[in-house]
């Protein structure tokens, strides 16, 4: 029997090659920030599926809570009032995992199956593989994942990989009042967006357009923008997103002589276990980043 | 930002814990799996999906009027050994309206169902006690009982100074719950009546109690016109008096659709710049309270540039009709005021009647006292220089919005205005949406599919409340109350009831009144009532005064109400002045709460400090706290917005020993009915004669409501067309109001409701959701009035009945009957040569312009200033200031503010991630939006020395508010009458009880005073000032 219920497209630190027979369609989900109306359903719904709950926050000043992504969090809506263009526009943009074709967390991360992409376009972490190492994060373009205080280990949007893999939408796609986000083949998204941003060019939105960046060989999470050309506008969306130059190198021009080096670290972690056990953080040590852990929260939340 | 998920992105430091795992874990495992020695043991599966075998339940969500269709994922099997447990809700993509979407209120129930607040056993606060106890149910219905019989036993008022029996227990109020079931509804209404209760209202009172006056004076049903789907088939949409995409997103969705299928424009004027505003074309700022300023403006520039559809004006209002002689406007005033009384004579209003009652009109509309010339002169000076003065609204915009209100004046195009509270909550609520409904009706987008006003109400079911007529001086179906004065004896409610038909050929409906009427008291009063007892009239309570919100507030607080039963309310935080009303309920001897959660009112005797500091040892009121179930736990019907009656299903137990609503309230009237009989005491016959012929008397089901509410017939019913035929069985259901008799042999528990389970069985829960055309689905659910989706659709049809719109037909006169996707409004025989109006529960058959006599504060629309005004004046007449008709208690006018001292204005409104007070209780309601905030502008900001996330203080005078600054370019300080206002954004779901952070009662800022129509309270413009704390 198949180890998974998706075909797998690539794991990460694995270099077995993958089954490639069959060609699942590529999905994508399809966020149409011009009819978003921020109302967060997505955000609930996404926690609700998931069985997550992000402690209850304060508002600090503008509509956005919780007020960042966490392991918690896995999608947040951004809001930005602005007056580029004239008039005031409040701009709303739903964030999370983009599912990246060339996604940095996978390339970035080193622990074999705690990341995988399926062949129908999703990136999704196991976190039961995850050491914890954050690499995923740095890897990271649009700066998703977050490592969980629970557990250190890192999580983000799974596109709700268990719902697509028995022919549903996601969560957040299906619960949207607005029908602001859309979910089906990256090739139907592509369409509905095409006539999306035909309206939006008749009612003068002259730059309108679809975010679907090169430089990650395209997203399967994928934004019609009002101001195509200036998506920082939309709490900074990367205009050029790429895979940090430092996860090129380590997984490029590195990866032989750290193979080669690591290699004598593998002989001397398995000596190690042989002789004294698996490696585990002693209570005094956890307890004592613990207390390290909370002075920079105090200092941070006293600076703010 | 969440402290504990620290992302190590590049310019963040990397932690001790990290660095720790990178070195020790991270590379070692590396090494491993680079060296190819690791086997692989990591497999990839995606997570299990959760709901393989639950089981699934159909419901409806609970929160607001879209009544989107939901389904509940239940653990277990059903099997007896299992307890059902609900594990996930999402949307019914079934659903016509909702298709699958959930706002975020709706997305988060699961944790509203779960709440650590929802109560779970009956409890007893002691009088003077500092804390809860818990009892048994028996002890609880047992006490409650005793109270309320003592009380009524004691203060029951038999017959009045006149002599007419009047059955009237003032001395306990009741509150009733907006989001409970039709059938827990009509059981309150039947228990309520048969006891006396008066003092009485819904959350009806606090929202939409103006949409009802507005729309009924003016089209003859108080109801949002067209439906949630229908929206998608406008050219243009206005939102004003509202914030649809905020508060009703789901039903929002279907202007989106309008945007995007026929690239509809839709266009947003609110003090905020709002979510609507954030996917609208175009925004325009106006000052909270100047709408009438405003539309009456859009009338003259109309009028003026001659953007009317005539053909329909002609035809389907009351512009050719000539008024009467008593009729004046001066300086601010109608004709027939009485200065003494606040108050006017209304019979000064009347149309011109002929001999035999009808009309007189004008058809070329050249008689200069026709509607049509009134209204042209009453708006004269309503100039677009006048307007931008009062409403602050730049003269641009204005007439931006003129003219594309004026582009759907041909019958090719239509457009629509979604409102809500933004109009209802005023001085001059009623008065706001007649504006528009006057604005509708010259564009002829009434009637129309894509056109209508409508109305967005609030809880799941105020539809259903207000239709079951559970206000103070309502009965089911629209029927008032009897009256003391008006209505002494059944023949009096009768001939003053119902109304004759003002025109040849009019189907005048309210003309069958007797025939709902009598039914109405065959179902209470089974067969006690008789024709020789005028069917139990005498046993009905009647009203003096109206008992809303404000009244019983202000009775309470005058010491003269002692028991104050509380179903599903939460009045503490949702009426204003909450300073007035702890001090109100302080005074009260008992008080019974029926909830599912905790509320701030349950617990008004606890101190919570700064917030809400009383002293528990001086507040004697007995509080009785007993656990009720929430949607998820029950069946019944709730109507939404658009009147569809929707049938939902249990889909799990309730916590602890809660119970349904229906069962307390079977106890209760048992243990009473028990008392009664057992003892006697004053007035018993109401109680002991009172219909109740539940299977199980402590617990009526649903069901058995639900087919009361549809009525059946007593006897067998000939059929008038046809003798050989009947209409009906005795004992069968009926198959609609048309077979409702005045003679006794029907009985119907709301007449309107008739035809939502016949013989055909539940016609509620109806699941075909088959588009007859234009997004109509008739066969999904049951809509009043006789499953009709657009009301007054005949009007969409020229008067030869073509349809004025081929693209938009939705019924026609197809030679022999009107037919087509929907159900006519109409008689469905009477040929268009007849001339029946397509307003056919006015007894003259027309959308009414001047709206007679039908509300108190004037046939035409006038702005007036709020009560708090920031101008101090009203630029249109100084001497009249406010408007001349509101009711005002004098200790609340002692309490107003003026402006010199509070110089800002405050409106309070609600948030998308909330519903009300309930959802602090809900975890993910609160994660959404956590603490309580106000919404300032950036230049009142610098000028007060404010930032963003700083602590302010807001404060009127009547008690202040701390809250957190959002500060934003959302508002702006608007030029009126030459002076700067700035205006304050309130949100007001914040209280003590819950898992979001606390905060303050937002109602202890706005004043006790209401809509001059139906009390409905002034939340949406008042004065305050601002400061740091």
């Amino acid at each position: 029997m198949a180890l998974q219920s998706l075909d797998i497209q690539r794991r990460s630190a694995t270099t077995t090659p993958q089954p490639g027979s069959r060609q699942p369609i590529e999905v994508a989900k399809l966020i149409d920030v011009t009819t978003c109306i921020g109302c967060k359903a997505c955000q609930v719904a996404c926690s609700e599926w998931n069985d997550i709950r992000e402690e209850v926050g304060s508002n600090i000043g503008v509509y956005d809570n919780p007020t960042d992504l966490s392991a918690h969090a896995w999608t947040v809506m951004r809001f930005t009032e602005t007056e580029a263009h004239g008039r005031l526009e409040w701009l709303i943009r739903k964030d999370g995992c983009m599912h990246c074709a060339d996604p940095g967390c996978l390339k970035a991360c080193p622990s074999p199956g705690a990341i995988i992409q399926y062949k129908n376009g999703i990136v999704d972490f196991h976190q039961e593989n995850c050491i914890g190492c954050g690499y995923c994060v740095t890897g990271c373009p649009f700066n998703v994942p977050r490592l969980s205080r629970e557990d250190g280990k890192a999580y983000k949007c799974s596109l709700c990989s268990d719902r697509v893999a028995v022919g549903q939408e996601p969560a957040c796609v299906k619960t949207c009042p607005t029908g602001a986000i859309s979910f089906g083949s990256k090739e139907d998204m592509k369409d509905i967006a095409a006539t999306r941003i035909d309206d939006l060019r008749r009612r003068g939105f002259d730059k309108a357009g679809l975010y679907d960046p090169e430089g990650v060989g395209g997203t399967h999470v994928m934004y019609v923008l009002h101001h195509a050309d200036e998506p920082a506008l939309y709490a900074n969306l990367p205009a050029n997103p790429a895979i940090s130059p430092m996860v090129s190198i380590w997984k490029g021009v590195a990866k032989p002589l750290a193979t080669l080096a690591l290699a004598g670290v593998a002989l001397g972690s398995l000596f190690h276990y042989v002789m004294k056990g698996p490696n585990e953080i002693s209570k005094e040590t956890e307890d004592e980043i613990d207390a390290e852990d909370r002075r920079e929260r105090e200092d941070k939340e006293a600076a703010q | 930002m969440a402290s504990h998920d620290q992302p190590a992105s590049a310019g963040m430091p990397i932690s001790r814990r990290q660095f720790f795992r990178i070195s020790a874990a991270g590379l070692g495992t590396t090494g491993l799996v680079m060296a190819g020695a690791y086997s692989g043991e990591a497999h990839a599966e995606v997570r299990e999906y959760k709901l393989l075998r639950a089981r699934e339940t159909r419901n409806n969500c609970t929160y607001c009027s879209v009544g989107c269709g939901v389904l509940l994922y239940s653990l277990g099997s059903g099997a007896k050994n299992a307890k059902a447990e609900i594990i996930h809700i999402e949307g019914d993509p079934d659903h016509p309206v909702s298709r699958g979407a959930l706002c975020p209120k709706g997305a988060g129930l699961l944790d509203f169902v779960h709440s650590a607040q929802r109560l779970r056993y009956p409890e007893v606060r002691e009088a003077g006690s500092n804390e809860w106890k818990r009892i048994s149910w028996h002890e609880a219905i047992e006490r409650v009982a005793r109270h309320m019989k003592a009380d009524r036993d004691a203060n029951i008022v038999d017959r009045n100074a006149a002599g007419v029996p009047v059955n009237r227990w003032l001395s306990t109020a009741m509150l009733t719950a907006s989001a409970s079931s039709n059938e827990t509804g009509i059981l309150t209404q039947k228990i309520m009546r048969a006891l006396g209760i008066v003092a009485t209202d819904a959350q009806a009172r606090v929202c939409h109690g103006p949409t009802v006056s507005a729309l009924a004076s003016t089209f003859g049903r108080g109801a949002m016109t067209n439906s949630w789907v229908d929206i998608k088939n406008a050219d243009f949409i206005l939102v004003m008096g509202g914030n649809a995409a905020e508060a009703h997103p789901v039903g929002f969705r279907w202007a989106i659709e309008a945007k995007k299928q026929r690239g509809a424009k839709l266009v947003v004027v609110d003090p905020r710049f709002n979510r609507t505003a954030s996917v609208a074309d175009y925004y325009m700022p106006i000052r909270v309270g100047s709408d009438i300023a405003f539309l009456g403006g859009v009338i003259r520039w109309l009028i003026e540039h001659d953007k009317i559809h005539w053909d329909y004006v002609k035809a389907y209002t009351n512009a050719a009709v000539i008024v009467g002689d008593g009729y004046d406007f001066n300086e601010g005033l109608f004709s027939g005021y009485d200065a003494e009384k606040g108050a006017y004579d209304l019979g000064k209003w009347a149309y011109t009647l002929d001999a035999a009652g009808h009309v007189s009109t004008d058809p070329t509309l050249a008689h200069p006292r026709c509607v049509w010339n009134l209204m042209k002169a009453h708006y004269a000076r309503y100039t677009p220089e006048v307007v931008s003065e009062l409403t602050g609204t730049p003269q641009e915009d204005f007439l931006k919005v003129c003219a594309w209100l004026g582009e759907t004046a041909v019958p090719g195009k239509v457009g629509t205005i979604l409102y809500a509270l933004g109009w209802t909550q005023h001085t001059t609520g009623a008065q706001n949406i007649r504006t528009m409904a006057m604005i509708q009706l010259l564009l002829g987008n009434i009637g129309m599919p894509g056109g209508g006003v409508n109305a967005l109400r609030g809880h799941s079911n105020i539809q259903g409340l207000s239709d079951l007529g559970l206000l103070s001086t309502s009965l089911p179906g629209y029927l008032t109350l009897p009256n003391e004065k008006n209505h002494p004896t059944y023949a009096d409610y009768i001939a003053k009831t119902t109304p004759r038909a003002q025109r040849d050929h009019q189907l005048n409906y309210w003309g069958n009144t007797p025939k709902f009427f009598v039914s109405l008291m065959k179902w209470m009063w089974g067969d006690k009532a008789t024709a020789a007892n005028d069917w139990g009239y005498d046993w009905l309570p009647k009203w003096d005064r109206m008992y809303d919100v404000l009244h019983i507030t202000e009775l309470m607080h005058q010491g003269k109400i002692n028991g104050f039963v509380v179903q599903g309310f939460n009045p503490l935080a949702s009426f204003p002045d909450a300073n007035k009303v702890t001090e109100a309920f302080s005074k009260l001897k008992y008080m019974v709460i029926i909830d599912p959660i905790e509320t701030e009112t349950s617990s008004f005797w606890q101190n919570h400090g700064e917030s809400h500091d009383v002293d528990p040892a001086r507040i004697a009121t007995e509080v009785f706290r007993l656990p009720s179930t929430c949607f998820a736990e029950e069946e019944g019907a709730i109507v939404n917005s658009s009147r569809w009656l929707q049938w939902h299903f249990k889909g799990a137990e309730p916590p602890g020993e809660a119970k349904g609503d229906q069962e307390i309230l079977g106890e209760i009237f048992m243990a009473l009915r028990t008392l009664y009989e057992k003892e006697g005491g004053k007035l018993a016959e109401p109680i002991l004669n009172l219909a109740w012929p539940y299977r199980d008397p402590y617990a009526p089901t649903a069901q058995e409501l639900a087919m009361e509410l549809n009525g059946r017939a007593l006897a067998d019913i000939p059929d008038p067309a046809d003798k050989t035929r009947l209409l009906a069985r005795k004992g069968e259901q009926l198959a609609g109001f048309a077979a409702l008799q005045d003679d006794g042999s029907t009985s119907c528990a709301c007449w309107i409701f008739s035809g939502c389970w016949t013989q055909a069985g539940n016609q509620m829960a109806r699941r075909d959701n088959t588009d007859t055309g234009l997004g109509n689905t008739p066969g999904w659910s049951w809509a009043w009035p006789a499953n009709r989706r657009i009301l007054y659709n005949r009007a969409s049809c020229t008067p030869e009945g073509k349809p004025w719109d081929p693209s938009r037909s939705l019924i026609a006169w197809n030679g022999e009957r009107w037919a087509g996707g929907d159900i006519p409004d109409f008689k469905a025989d009477s040929p268009p040569s007849e001339g029946m109006g397509p307003f056919i529960m006015n007894p003259e058959g027309l959308g009414r312009l001047y709206c007679v006599d039908k509300l108190v504060d004037g046939p035409f629309p006038e702005h007036y200033e709020p009560m708090e005004t920031p101008l101090g004046t009203n630029p249109l007449h100084p001497a009249v200031v406010s408007s001349p008709a509101v009711r005002i208690f004098p200790g609340d006018r002692a309490r107003l503010g003026k402006h010199t001292e509070f110089p800002y204005v405050g409106t309070t409104y609600r948030l998308t991630e909330h519903f009300q007070f309930w959802t602090k209780s809900v975890r993910l309601s609160a994660i959404a939006q956590p603490e309580q905030f106000v919404e300032i502008s950036e230049s009142l900001a610098r000028e007060k020395g404010i930032a963003a996330g700083d602590w302010v203080k807001v404060s009127s005078n009547r008690g202040y508010i701390k809250a957190r600054a959002v500060v934003t370019k959302r508002l702006r300080p608007l030029s009126v009458n030459k002076q700067t206002v700035h205006q304050i954004g309130i949100p007001l779901h914040w209280g003590w009880v819950g898992v979001a952070k606390k905060g303050f009662l937002t109602n202890v800022l706005p004043p006790a005073v209401g809509d001059c129509n139906t009390q409905t309270p002034e939340y949406k413009a008042f004065l305050v000032n601002l400061e740091k704390v």
